[in-house]
């Protein structure tokens, strides 16, 4: 008898002991940094480092800079970084860009030879839609039960009201890109969770709607245009993205919608940008706070670094007997030049935009993987307008500009002569000069009413906004990305350039997410 | 705190028991001599003792005993490798005992949370003791291993001090989550993940101080780990005193050895380069002025060294009273044949295991320390003494540390894409580290006293370790040039403790011929990291300098029970369960159930076969069970949501102020365990009492929920890849392993051991959908171009399959560049016409070992192969092509492989198939030569002289340096491997 009440209290004991280890299973982090949301959320201080990393994300890949705790895996780190992705997908298929190294399928970019499988296609879709589930997630902690669960006050609510507003212009902006690179896409919102579902599939002119209300939603209550702090997005931001939508709105739903367009290009102009006097500045090291540059991707040689972003567009830029001293490096990466096509579009010996270097460089290209094929560019440089040095030799201070006042002149000038509605060919052409007197340094260079056909602004916006990530959209607006009605060298990869199959036109889905997720249909073609 | 409190109560209890009195009793003296039954020759070392005391003796060299016991007691008398034999003691002066040999029936394996006599073991376990070690230039505790166990695979990671080593047991069963084995040492179940600044995962244990490894394969027997044992479970032990020894002995092992390079690489010669460059370049003054006339370099000469190593191991071992103890101290210098490559490791070894109150309470207590010091070499050197331009010279008169270096127009700032001078390299950069880490445990082994039949048994372990390092680059050297050179500080500590507390149920019941072994227990493990990064620039200014700390933790607790159960002696039943929890998971996800169940038969016990003389032992063994999975790498709440802040490097600009950042992270919130489950054929066998043994084991094993790490639907979390249970794996394979007595007479003895495994290895499943169009994971990322990869993973395939085009050659064979074959016809080469060739894992491995003795002295020798791995040599692929000769983007010159020539490929292709290579291998580990000098003084100090080669020589087709390569992220892509050095090693070993 004694020995089993001995045994049974053991055991007792024992149960006891146990039970309490248990919860001991309930852990929450310990890093320093690394919270949980009702840490995050409690102020509008926690908001605004959360909506820093929205905008963040489009300019570094991880949360160590340079790279570190990547955002999206499955691929180098500094591929995965925004910028640098969009600008390979706007850039090196078309006549304004080629790359010599030998990264991955890189090269298949130029040759339109790329397929579902493509890694670089795969970190551009996949880091637009981490943009858009980054959004969602803040978004919904803005709603107003968890602003109340966060017990949030009123002072902060009207700020965070502010946030919202961005945080959709940049869902939007990441939507807009999947519309234009992809098409179809798969389709999420702040009403979608974070766990195993299937997005359902949504068709391209149904994604179109979807960015155009959004960004009309918010129009009225984001900041006024040049109001906000600078790199957050204004009015002036949800304006120039309303434009671009709609003078492509003929690819995207094959609808005209100029007159939109015209509508927007005219608000952006009334609200106070001005034309930079010097083009050369607006891709310098100190090209912050520049009154044409509506919308920034900003970037900092100490506190913001990446090996995407313009770190990677001017060091990639810089080779052969290229001093990368005066491009304010310490090396260059030797990758990036341009094709005949483009040196052929400008008047080399006054148009001050052809930023070409020709020392030690061929016009033609015979081997892409040769440097020196090719005229290299030196239009963005790590240097500030006093020709002083950025602060790192390896990571630059240049911000990249999304949306710039140049580009909104050439867009109505397009919408006008396209025949939009609200604009007027006179005031096109005085548009077009402005930009064309600035190239010149003065009226030389400057065009008749005749001479402005919509195939001139074509080649004007390459000579304008070359290297700025448009060109594949604009190619594609005019019908001359695939198919034989313009080729370029190496094109469809042989050396005098061929067509190429219009279902280019759209990038594939990656294999992996069609795989991912049953809902999915594959772009044709691929 | 509550854990603490209970930990001192358990304490207390059996202190409290430790006041009962011992009892003395009147002894006689009996003595004799034990020989071997098969010669008649004296057998030293026999252990005797008093049965059910810890009284006793051990023979001496001439295989003599004096032991004190009383009248009706029993001497056993036992011996490694022998049948054990009880003599009764009636009071006279001699018993003369001859030993047959054979397994002994008393020979005992430990499992988990307990141990069984090998006979009736249950599961696929193997077993073996320092005897059977690997010899020679052993830095860590898994190169003892290396071929000897079949099913394991032990591969160095290279030639770099320290030896540490990847372990996979039946191939791993796991696609992302960790595939190394769980290892318990003397009951504590370690953490081997790397060390901040050590050389090796097990670094902690002196090779010498360890007794015997015991690997569970089979479910049966690892799933009383349940969590951790996907892959298998290594249990160490290390030496102990023993009962009944000499007061106080002294053994003595030491060795000194050179390690040599075996082969460099073949690059081309400076002269030889100078004419390719004349050749490719004709009056490209560009080109040809960036070559030097003059010098001549062989930079592989430059960094490779023959290296001294010196490893002396003391120990004193004894039992003082009932208290046996061993106390050990190890000292191991090891020079790397890479310049300035250096480790040090001091390492303190002390076991205790007293018995008190009669035998009522075992206590073991164990506890090692090591410290360790190390000077790393660069790696990076390798790489680029195969690249620098071999017409350069080592030193020039510079500001750059006066090593040559390709520098910018006016010679001020090096070109930041041009190969590092690696003697620069290895020379300029101090990389030092210190690493302190203890690995203890208190074992109390209560049989209680109000009911003898239950054990409770308490384990209290603690895996702690604390390590610094430095990196000081000067600001003149040119890879750091731009940042104003390197200053960096890191430390780490690790805390894992676990408590283990189970109770053991042992009951005979003879009326129904029946044994009832019962265990149930409880486990809790807390596992506790912590590093500091202060990484900062020579002038230390604040743009360059960071500072980031990490903590993490996570829990373990589990339940479980074991019920061993033998019906006459002969039919055996083992089921076990165990329920573990894992911080990892949540809440209701994180419990998981891991059963199995085990059936053997002693068939040779039948009576048909009791008196065979033929067949000495045959046991068929099933088992089935499954076992889980949690370990996530370094991700530690994976199902919680949270945020990550950026670095200072990392912020983002609004107005004029920089703002850290905040992530939301991706998560599983339902994340749960991955299990894995295994059955087991397998037959065990001795013939001609013995001279013959083995085992033959067939094994399936299917893991499912495989805790992946892989893109998930794009829009439905924070990242595109997420850790998720998707997909499916198998496994399957034979193994054997054959251990002869060929010759074993008084003078003669030789000893042949053999192992051999296969294994079939498919993913079966990868994503939520089975798309038979999906291609897969890339891995196996390469050097050369950014981001390229050579393998995937894929449905119905093996884990990292080659992924590469299919190349076309000539009429003469050789690889025409850029041409692949067009598999799927459409007319185009694309990413579609890439197909899966070969896998990096071996479809089957081989071990040999045998020792060949005569009187004394002994010879021996093992190795191990593999067949149908293969390797993709990134070295050829990379360096083996003429475009690297000229870089215009520095500009520079640079080196390339001989076998450029084999290709003649102008520019990298590195997705052809042709660089990956069949890489079947046999490796001869080591030879030696030993001669044991017997006793130099009057019945001591007994001394044994060795030379042992180590890495002989290896026999394989495989065109690049070293045809094993496995560093366990990446496995089968050779690309600047530390080289696997061949040391000759003196060995001495002094028993006093």
């Amino acid at each position: 008898m004694k020995r089993i009440i001995k045994i049974t209290f053991m055991i007792l004991a024992t149960t006891l002991f146990l039970a309490s280890c248990v919860k001991d299973l309930n852990t929450v982090p310990i890093d320093p940094n690394e919270m949980i949301s009702t840490n995050v959320y409690t102020s509008a201080a926690g908001y605004k480092q959360v909506l820093a990393k929205l905008y963040a994300g489009l300019a570094v890949s991880g949360q160590f800079g340079p790279a570190g705790n990547a955002d999206i895996s499955g691929i180098d780190e500094g591929f995965g970084e925004y910028l640098r992705g969009y600008w390979y997908h706007q850039e090196l298929p078309t006549d304004e860009a080629v790359i010599g190294w030998n990264d991955q399928t890189i090269k298949n970019f130029h040759s339109q030879t790329w397929g579902s499988g493509d890694i670089f296609i795969a970190a551009m879709y996949y880091r637009v839609f981490f943009q858009i589930t980054q959004c969602n997630e803040f978004i919904r902690e803005c709603s107003d039960t968890k602003l109340n669960e966060h017990g949030i006050s009123d002072a902060d609510r009207v700020e965070i009201a502010k946030f919202l507003t961005e945080a959709r212009f940049l869902r939007a902006l990441s939507y807009f890109h999947a519309l234009d690179l992809f098409g179809n896409v798969p389709f999420v919102t702040e009403f979608d969770p974070v766990g195993k579902f299937f997005p359902l599939q949504i068709k391209r002119d149904g994604l179109y709607s979807y960015v155009e209300s959004e960004l009309k939603a918010i129009e009225p209550t984001i900041t006024a245009a040049r109001q906000n702090e600078y790199g957050r997005a204004d009015q002036g931001a949800v304006w120039s993205l309303l434009a671009t939508l709609y003078l492509n709105a003929s690819v995207y739903i094959g609808q005209d919608k100029y007159t939109d367009c015209i509508t927007y290009c005219n608000k952006i102009i009334a609200a106070g940008y001005t034309i930079e006097p010097e083009y050369s500045k607006l891709f310098l090291a100190d090209n912050h706070n520049n009154p044409e540059i509506i919308f920034t991707i900003n970037f900092d040689g100490l506190k913001t670094q990446t090996w995407g972003g313009t770190t990677f567009i001017i060091h990639a830029a810089v080779g052969g007997s290229m001093v990368p001293a005066d491009f304010g490096i310490g090396g260059g990466w030797g990758g990036t030049r341009t094709t005949s096509a483009m040196v052929n579009k400008f008047n080399l010996l006054l148009d001050k935009r052809a930023m070409f270097w020709t020392d030690g460089q061929s016009l033609e290209i015979n081997d892409i993987g040769t440097f020196t094929d090719g005229y290299a560019i030196t239009k963005f440089k790590n240097v500030t307008s006093t020709g002083v040095a950025g602060q790192d030799p390896t990571f630059v201070d240049t911000d990249f500009p999304v949306f710039r006042l140049a580009d909104v002149y050439l867009m109505y000038a397009e919408a006008v002569i396209r025949g939009g509605g609200g604009g007027d060919a006179g005031t096109a052409l005085d548009y077009v000069n402005a930009i064309r007197t600035r190239a010149y340094g003065n009226s030389g260079g400057n065009i008749t009413p005749a001479e402005l056909t919509a195939d001139f602004i074509l080649d004007e916006r390459c000579r304008e906004l070359y290297w700025e990530g448009h060109r594949r959209t604009d190619l594609i607006r005019y019908g001359k990305f695939s198919t034989s009605t313009y080729v370029w060298p190496w094109k469809g990869g042989v050396p005098e350039g061929i067509s190429t199959q219009s279902f280019y036109n759209l990038f594939p889905l990656p294999s992996s997410d069609v795989s991912a997720n049953a809902n999915l249909t594959q772009n044709p073609g691929y | 705190m509550k854990k603490r409190v209970l930990w001192l109560r358990f304490l207390f209890l059996l202190i409290a028991f430790a006041f009962a009195s011992v009892i003395y009793a009147q002894e006689g003296t009996v003595s004799g001599q034990v020989t071997d039954a098969a010669d008649g020759s004296s057998l030293p070392g026999v252990t005797v003792v008093v049965k059910n005391t810890i009284l006793g003796t051990v023979t001496d060299v001439n295989g003599s005993y004096t032991v004190k016991v009383k009248p009706g007691e029993v001497l056993v008398f036992s011996y490694v490798g022998y049948q054990s034999q009880e003599k009764a003691y009636g009071g006279e002066k001699t018993i003369n005992v001859a030993l047959a040999a054979g397994v002994s029936l008393q020979e005992v394996v430990v499992i988990g949370y307990g141990s069984v006599k090998k006979s009736d073991a249950t599961g696929s376990v193997t077993a073996i003791d320092k005897k059977s070690f690997n010899q020679g230039m052993i830095a860590s505790p898994q190169q003892l291993i290396i071929g000897k166990i079949p099913g394991v695979q032990v591969t160095t990671l290279g030639g770099a001090p320290g030896g540490d080593a990847v372990i996979r047991i039946r191939g791993g069963s796991s696609l992302n989550a960790s595939n190394d084995p769980l290892i318990v040492i003397d009951g504590v179940p370690v953490d081997n993940t790397s060390t901040a600044g050590a050389r090796g995962s097990l670094s902690m244990l002196n090779p010498d101080d360890i007794d015997t490894y015991t690997v569970l394969k089979d479910a049966s027997a690892t799933a009383i780990y349940g969590s951790r044992a996907s892959n298998g479970v290594i249990l160490i032990t290390t030496k102990k005193g023993a009962p009944g020894e000499k007061v106080l002995g002294l053994e003595y092992s030491g060795n000194i050895s050179v390690a040599t390079v075996p082969r460099s690489i073949s690059v081309l010669g400076a002269d030889e380069f100078r004419s390719l460059i004349k050749q490719r370049y004709p009056g490209d003054e560009a080109v040809l002025g960036l070559l030097d006339t003059v010098h001549s370099t062989d930079w592989q000469k430059e960094i490779f060294r023959s290296a001294i190593s010196t490893d002396h191991n003391f120990a004193l071992t004894g039992a003082i009273s009932t208290m046996p103890y061993r106390v050990s101290v190890g000292y191991i210098y090891q020079d790397g044949i890479l310049q300035t490559d250096n480790m040090q490791r001091t390492s303190i070894g002390l076991n205790l295991n007293p018995t008190l109150f009669k035998d009522y309470l075992k206590v073991n207590v164990n506890a090692k320390y090591i410290y360790e010091k190390n000077h790393f070499a660069d790696n990076g050197a390798i790489g680029g003494a195969i690249a620098f331009d071999p017409t350069k010279p080592v030193t020039a008169d510079n500001k750059f540390g006066g090593y040559w270096a390709w520098l910018q127009a006016g010679d001020s700032v090096p070109v930041d894409q041009a190969t590092t001078n690696p003697v620069a390299l290895l020379n300029l950069k101090q990389d030092n580290s210190k690493v302190n880490r203890f690995l203890g445990n208190l074992q109390l082994d209560y049989k209680l006293h109000f009911f003898p039949d239950l054990r409770a048994v308490l384990n209290l372990g603690i895996d702690y370790s604390k390590s610094k390092g430095t990196v000081y680059v000067p600001e003149y050297a040119t890879w750091v040039f731009q940042n104003k050179g390197t200053d960096n500080t890191y430390s780490q500590k690790k805390n894992n403790q676990v408590l283990d507390f189970y109770l053991n149920y042992v009951k005979d019941v003879k009326s129904i011929k029946s044994r009832f072994d019962v265990m149930a227990g409880y486990s809790w493990q807390h596992f506790y990291f912590e590093a500091n990064d202060l990484r900062s620039n020579v002038p230390h200014d604040s743009a360059h300098t960071s500072d980031r700390t990490q903590k993490r933790e996570y829990f373990l607790i589990s339940f479980y029970g074991r019920l061993n159960y033998t019906l006459a002696n002969r039919y055996l039943l083992t089921f076990t369960l165990r329920d573990d929890g894992s911080s990892k998971f949540s809440k209701s996800t994180r419990w998981g159930i891991f059963p199995s169940v085990a059936l053997a038969w002693k068939i040779s016990d039948e009576a048909f076969l009791r008196n065979s003389k033929v067949v000495s032992q045959l046991k068929l063994r099933f088992g089935w069970g499954e076992t889980g999975q949690q370990d996530v790498l370094d991700w530690w709440y994976p199902y919680l949501a949270t945020y990550t802040a950026s670095d200072q490097y990392a912020m983002y600009q609004f107005g004029n102020v920089f703002y850290t950042t905040l992530r939301a992270n991706a998560y599983d919130a339902g994340l749960k365990w991955e299990t894995t489950a295994t059955t087991n054929f397998g037959l065990d066998f001795g013939f001609y009492n013995d001279r013959i043994t083995g085992s033959i084991d067939y094994y399936m094993r299917k893991t499912y929920d495989m805790l992946c790490y892989v893109p998930v639907p794009a829009g439905t979390n924070l990242s595109n890849y997420v850790w998720t249970n998707i997909g499916d794996m198998k496994n399957n394979g034979w193994e054997f392993n054959l251990g002869l007595k060929p010759i074993v007479t008084k003078d003669w003895r030789w000893d042949l051991n053999f192992n051999a495994t296969t294994n079939k290895n498919e993913i079966t499943r990868i994503t939520i959908n089975d798309d038979p169009n999906y291609a897969g994971i890339p891995v196996g990322g390469i050097s050369g171009g950014v981001g390229n990869t050579v393998q995937i993973q894929s449905v119905g395939y093996p884990m990292y399959s080659f992924y590469v085009y299919q190349q076309v050659y000539d009429a003469n064979d050789k690889p025409i560049e850029g041409l692949y074959v067009d598999r799927n016809g459409d007319g185009k080469i694309s990413e579609a016409d890439l197909y899966r060739y070969k896998s990096a894992n071996p479809t089957s491995t081989y071990g040999v070992s045998t020792t060949l003795s005569y009187k004394k002295i002994s010879l021996s020798a093992a190795g191990h192969a593999a067949v149908g791995n293969y390797v993709y040599n990134n070295i050829s692929s990379n360096r083996g092509v003429y475009s690297n000769l000229f870089r215009p983007e520095g500009p520079y010159l640079s080196n390339v492989t001989s076998d450029v020539y084999d290709v003649n490929f102008e520019t990298n292709q590195y997705l052809s198939d042709y660089y990956v290579q069949n890489a079947s291998y046999f490796k001869l580990d080591y030879l030696t030569i030993a001669y044991n000098f017997g006793n130099l003084i009057k019945n001591t100090a007994n001394l044994r002289l060795s030379f042992t080669v180590n890495n002989v020589f290896t026999i394989t087709n495989y065109k690049g340096l070293d045809p094993e390569v496995n560093l366990g992220s990446t496995v089968g892509i050779y690309n600047n491997m530390y080289p696997r050095s061949r040391v000759f090693v003196l060995g001495v070993n002094l028993l006093f």
